[in-house]
């Protein structure tokens, strides 16, 4: 047997969630392997390819016999690890994230382009969010449609930071990068010109298709047209990192 | 027919488009089947124009967004047992709540000075004031079902109804949501 | 230089201090400079002139911030040559100046004397603190007359790193940023971690509301937080430390930058410290004055110039830290006792406080209470003790309702408490926290859901907008803490309000959120009556009256459409 340390021993370790038993690398997060084996654990920040920002908290999890919550995208499997993704804790507060999320901003998804193909609304489905009690805050936000392709419209953007990682460690362009704190927080390109007018986008348009919402789209995209492909970037993302 | 079994409804439509209402009439030949079941004793598709003092089901389409809205949104709580939110406009705010951006005043002077080339004038007689912010039917009153959709299509309606003259509570969620 | 060396130099300055007959030492930490300490310093030199029989320093804080500007005589007894005598002034001016200097051999200035015979002084003891207020702070020889640096200097020459670790263990220290984190167990984790490139972190964000214990330390005596950092790094293998300092505090960071130089230039940091394997330099690195940039993992990515947002852990610092490599991170008071620990050992240090929670802490008095200003108490002292004994308690003849511990992520804790020993467990079993040491004393004047609107409105504010319970959550709870404020909550914003204190405090990524919710917590927890009070009755039978549109909501945006 291989010591510790060595860089082919890929230790291979075997839990349990929601009770199925399974196998996986030791390397791999919770949510991976709940992915793998077909267990849904609902998610918006996290994509497969970019950097874990652990900022939505829709995949929190639980484990067994334990009172603390833990980030199913940002925690690594452990031999013996008894999770549970489904429980009425669970569901509870990811209703309230998804409640938190639609009150934050303007989603109206009826006048949306990406009505019918977003994953915010696809989440409220999923986590049962038939309305929000909480005030919207109903806060005035850009619309900036300066670049010759793109829009991006602030009132649909829910701060992921997919866009903001897929420029950086993708395309290697930084144009979008997050300002501001709390609440006033917003994604900006080039530290806050408008998008048309920035140095650094090379218009790959990668930030639009991974937008989870109607923030990042199309010019010329009416109610419900806008469609987005992301099957580019885990190919994208291996061949970045290949050594 | 077996009168008791019988279930009355009120409807009415708040700020909205009527799109929901329309959405009703689209289950087409079942209302034939409603008709059996259901007596609409208040709403814009029928002739009463009086609100029973007590209704079993009410369904309100729309935001609430002036005067009138409230009172009407208040009378129907007060009134029926049981009160659906229909649509997104009731049950988000949706597309009047877009308002809610800007202050009731510049509203008010975009649509009716700015934009105005004959005698500009904010009316103020006989029609519902603006309420200072609009609101979705659950920010006034309690509301029993949210029914989403925008409209909710006529599968959605045909199913809510269908369950409550059933004598079940209806389980929307799985079949409509925000947009639909 | 070698102990002996250090001994020989701590000496000679000593034997220079008692030339003089009488010591003056003139508050020149932050607070009784804002109230003039400047021009008093300025007006008793002036006065003295050169005469070499009296000495007239800055020194750093003396704790009775109410009474500021503070001056105190030092003077020698005429019969010996050792014994002194001390006397305190309150609230000097520089008109004073010359009644002070006049009376120096003669009867004290009644009028300005201070005692020091009250609680507020006999009752403290100063392990942190010991040369704040008694040593002129820019001065590194003032530091090592004072046995500075003689526990550096030992575990270099005598010590190993492995020793320095069993001590540090063996004082049961906990950290003093907020978390209580064993100490010891910290430095062995980074110590372990394979050799190469370390770093040590003093964490001197400190960012809560109403709390300057670690302004005061820099200030006072910055030296002995650099040699807490390098006995760190001599401990787990760093040779480079960094003090992150927020900007708002200009004096503690001059202080610092002084020290920096001074202890330079004679070889107590920088390359090859005392001639010994040990090189440690030490950076400062400005904050702009963000609370969440106190967090540990924020903290980092702003030293790395990135944005200042905390990230999911783990990995810990200690594995994955700064530019990736492990870290040490410790709050300045944290960092402030490993001097003396080594000097006088883990045993002595664990002597002091309770089983759980080891040696003093200091507190900064403030609010309702008769003495404000800064404390150093052993662990385990009860709250009575702090507040009504040292503190002179509640004044203007009002009684007392809460004291609020731990600042924005800590509780109100209500009088039936008070006789609680302060300690970790003790406080977080009552629903607060120790936090830093901010303690802010309230009558009953206060109204309870304001405190609890107050720090939601610091949490929302600083919240960095990463994770959506947090950025989102602050912002519905704070504006549901104003409604019921403002009398225009029902029960059901109160149930929806508790609903979001457990949702926010269980998924949030970083402490900042986890604990936002706890001034509500606590104070429901014991004053639910007065949230109670406020509500309105539910209107119209079944009506919501949720009230879903905030009327104020356009107002709380910066942005404007174009
Ligand atoms: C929002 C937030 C703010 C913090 N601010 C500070 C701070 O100002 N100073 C500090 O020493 N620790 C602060 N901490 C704690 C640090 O993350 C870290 O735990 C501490 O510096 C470790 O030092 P210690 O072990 O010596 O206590 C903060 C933590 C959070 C979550
Ligand atoms: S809890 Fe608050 S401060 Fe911490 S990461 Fe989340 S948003 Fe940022």
């Amino acid at each position: 047997m291989k010591g510790p340390g060595t860089a082919s021993s890929v230790r291979v370790v075997t839990l349990k969630i929601n009770d199925h038993d399974v196998s996986a690398r030791e390397s791999e997060s919770i949510l991976e392997v709940a992915r793998e084996n077909g267990i849904r654990i609902p998610s918006l920040c996290q994509m497969d390819g970019l950097s874990i920002a652990g900022a939505c908290r829709l995949c929190m999890v639980e484990l067994k016999g334990s009172s603390r919550l833990l980030a199913g995208c940002a925690t690594r499997v452990a031999e013996g690890m008894e999770v549970l993704t489904n429980t009425e804790r669970l569901r509870k507060y990811r209703r309230m994230i998804v409640e938190l999320l639609l009150a934050e901003r303007n989603h109206v998804c009826s006048v949306c382009v990406s009505n019918g193909r977003c994953e915010l609304q696809d989440l409220a489905f999923e986590c049962g969010v038939d309305h929000v009690r909480f005030p919207y805050r109903s806060a005035v936000y850009q619309v900036d449609a300066s670049h010759d392709w793109y829009r991006v419209d602030h009132n649909r953007c829910v701060l992921c930071l997919r866009c903001v990682r897929v420029c950086d460690e993708i395309e290697g362009a930084h144009t979008w990068d997050a300002m501001g704190r709390g609440i006033n927080c917003q994604v900006v390109t080039d530290l806050k010109r408008p998008w048309g007018e920035s140095d650094s986008c090379t218009g790959c348009g990668k930030c639009v298709q991974i937008c989870p919402t109607g923030a990042l789209v199309k010019h010329g995209t009416s109610a419900g047209e806008m469609e987005k492909d992301v099957h580019f970037l885990p190919y994208l993302s291996r061949m970045r990192h290949w050594e | 027919m077996m009168q008791q079994n019988r279930i009355t409804v009120a409807t009415t439509w708040l700020d909205g488009c009527s799109g929901c209402h329309m959405s009703l009439l689209d289950i087409d030949d079942r209302l034939f089947l409603l008709a059996e079941k259901v007596d609409f004793v208040y709403s814009p598709l029928v002739d009463a124009k009086q609100l029973p003092e007590s209704v079993d089901v009410g369904i309100i389409e729309g935001s609430v967004s002036t005067d009138e809205d409230l009172h009407k949104a208040i009378e129907f709580r007060k009134r029926c047992k049981f009160l659906i939110s229909l649509g997104d406009c009731a049950v988000s705010g949706n597309v009047p709540s877009m308002r809610n951006l800007f202050k009731l005043d510049d509203v008010l002077d975009r649509a009716y000075r700015e934009n105005v080339q004959v005698n500009p004038q904010i009316p103020r007689d006989g029609v519902p004031k603006l309420l200072e912010k609009v609101q979705p039917l659950h920010g006034v009153v309690d509301v029993d079902l949210f029914v989403q959709g925008c409209p909710p299509s006529a599968e959605v309606i045909w199913n809510v109804l269908s369950e409550l003259v059933a004598g079940r509570t209806p389980d929307p969620t799985k079949l409509t949501r925000f947009g639909a | 230089m070698h102990l002996d060396e250090l001994a020989d130099f701590a000496a000679e300055v000593r034997k220079e201090q008692q030339e003089s007959k009488h010591c003056i030492r003139v508050c020149m930490a932050a607070g009784c400079q804002s109230s003039g300490a400047a021009a008093v310093l300025d007006g008793l030199k002036g006065q003295v002139d050169d005469d070499a029989n009296v000495h007239v320093k800055g020194v750093g804080c003396m704790g009775l911030c109410a009474a500021g500007p503070l001056v105190e005589i030092e003077s020698l007894e005429a019969s010996s040559k050792t014994a002194s005598s001390k006397t305190l002034y309150q609230k000097v001016t520089a008109d004073d100046a010359e009644a002070i200097v006049d009376s120096l051999d003669a009867e004290p200035v009644e009028r300005l004397r201070c005692s020091t015979d009250i609680p507020f002084f006999a009752w403290q003891k100063k392990v942190v603190l010991e040369n704040s207020g008694i040593i002129d702070p820019e001065e590194i020889k003032e530091y090592i007359a004072a046995d500075g640096y003689l526990g550096l200097v030992t575990a270099l020459t005598e010590l190993t790193p492995a020793d320095v670790l069993r001590e540090i263990k063996a004082s049961g220290l906990r950290g003093r940023g907020g978390g209580g984190y064993l100490t010891g167990l910290k430095w062995s984790t980074v110590a372990k971690m394979p050799p190469g490139q370390k770093y040590v972190i003093c964490n001197s964000d400190e960012g809560d509301p109403g709390a300057f214990m670690d302004r005061a330390v820099l200030e006072s005596d910055p030296h002995r937080v650099l040699e807490g950092m390098v006995l760190a790094g001599y401990a787990v293998g760093a040779d480079h430390g960094f003090v992150y300092i927020r900007a708002e505090y200009p004096l503690a960071i001059e202080r610092l930058k002084k020290a920096i130089q001074q202890a330079t230039r004679q070889g107590l940091l920088g390359k090859n410290i005392c001639e010994t394997r040990l090189s440690f330099d030490i950076e400062i690195r400005l904050g702009a004055g963000a609370f969440v940039c106190g967090e540990e993992t924020a903290l980092m990515a702003s030293i790395e110039g990135s944005r200042g947002q905390p990230r999911p852990r783990p990995p810990y610092p200690a594995a994955y830290g700064l530019f990736g490599q492990p870290t040490l991170i410790n709050n300045v008071e944290t960092l402030a006792n490993v001097p003396s620990i080594i000097r006088h050992g883990g045993d002595w240090f664990a002597a002091m406080g309770t089983e759980r929670s080891k040696g003093t802490k200091v507190f900064a008095l403030a609010g309702r209470i008769q003495n404000t200003g800064l404390i150093e108490v052993p662990m385990g002292i009860t709250l009575r003790d702090i507040i009504e004994t040292i503190g002179g308690g509640v004044p203007d003849g009002k009684t007392f309702k809460a004291v609020q511990t731990g600042g924005p992520s800590g509780g109100c804790i209500p009088e039936q408490f008070l006789d609680l020993p302060v300690d970790y467990d003790t406080l977080r079993d009552v629903g607060s926290i120790m936090g830093s040491g901010g303690m802010i004393v309230m009558d009953q004047s206060s109204s309870m859901v304001e405190v609890a609107r107050y720090f939601m409105e610091f949490c929302m504010d600083e919240s960095c907008g990463k994770c959506v319970p947090c950025r989102a959550g602050t912002d519905q709870m704070y504006h549901l803490l104003d409604k019921i404020v403002k009398e225009k909550a029902t029960s059901r914003d109160l149930a929806l309000l508790e609903e979001l204190c457990d949702m926010v405090s269980a998924t949030s990524l970083c402490g900042l959120g986890q604990t936002a919710p706890n001034p509500v917590l606590s104070t429901l927890r014991y004053f639910r009556q007065e949230y109670e009070e406020k509500l309105q009755d539910l209107a119209v039978a079944g009506s919501g009256q949720a009230d879903l549109a905030r009327a104020d909501s356009s107002a709380s945006e910066t942005e404007e459409t174009k």
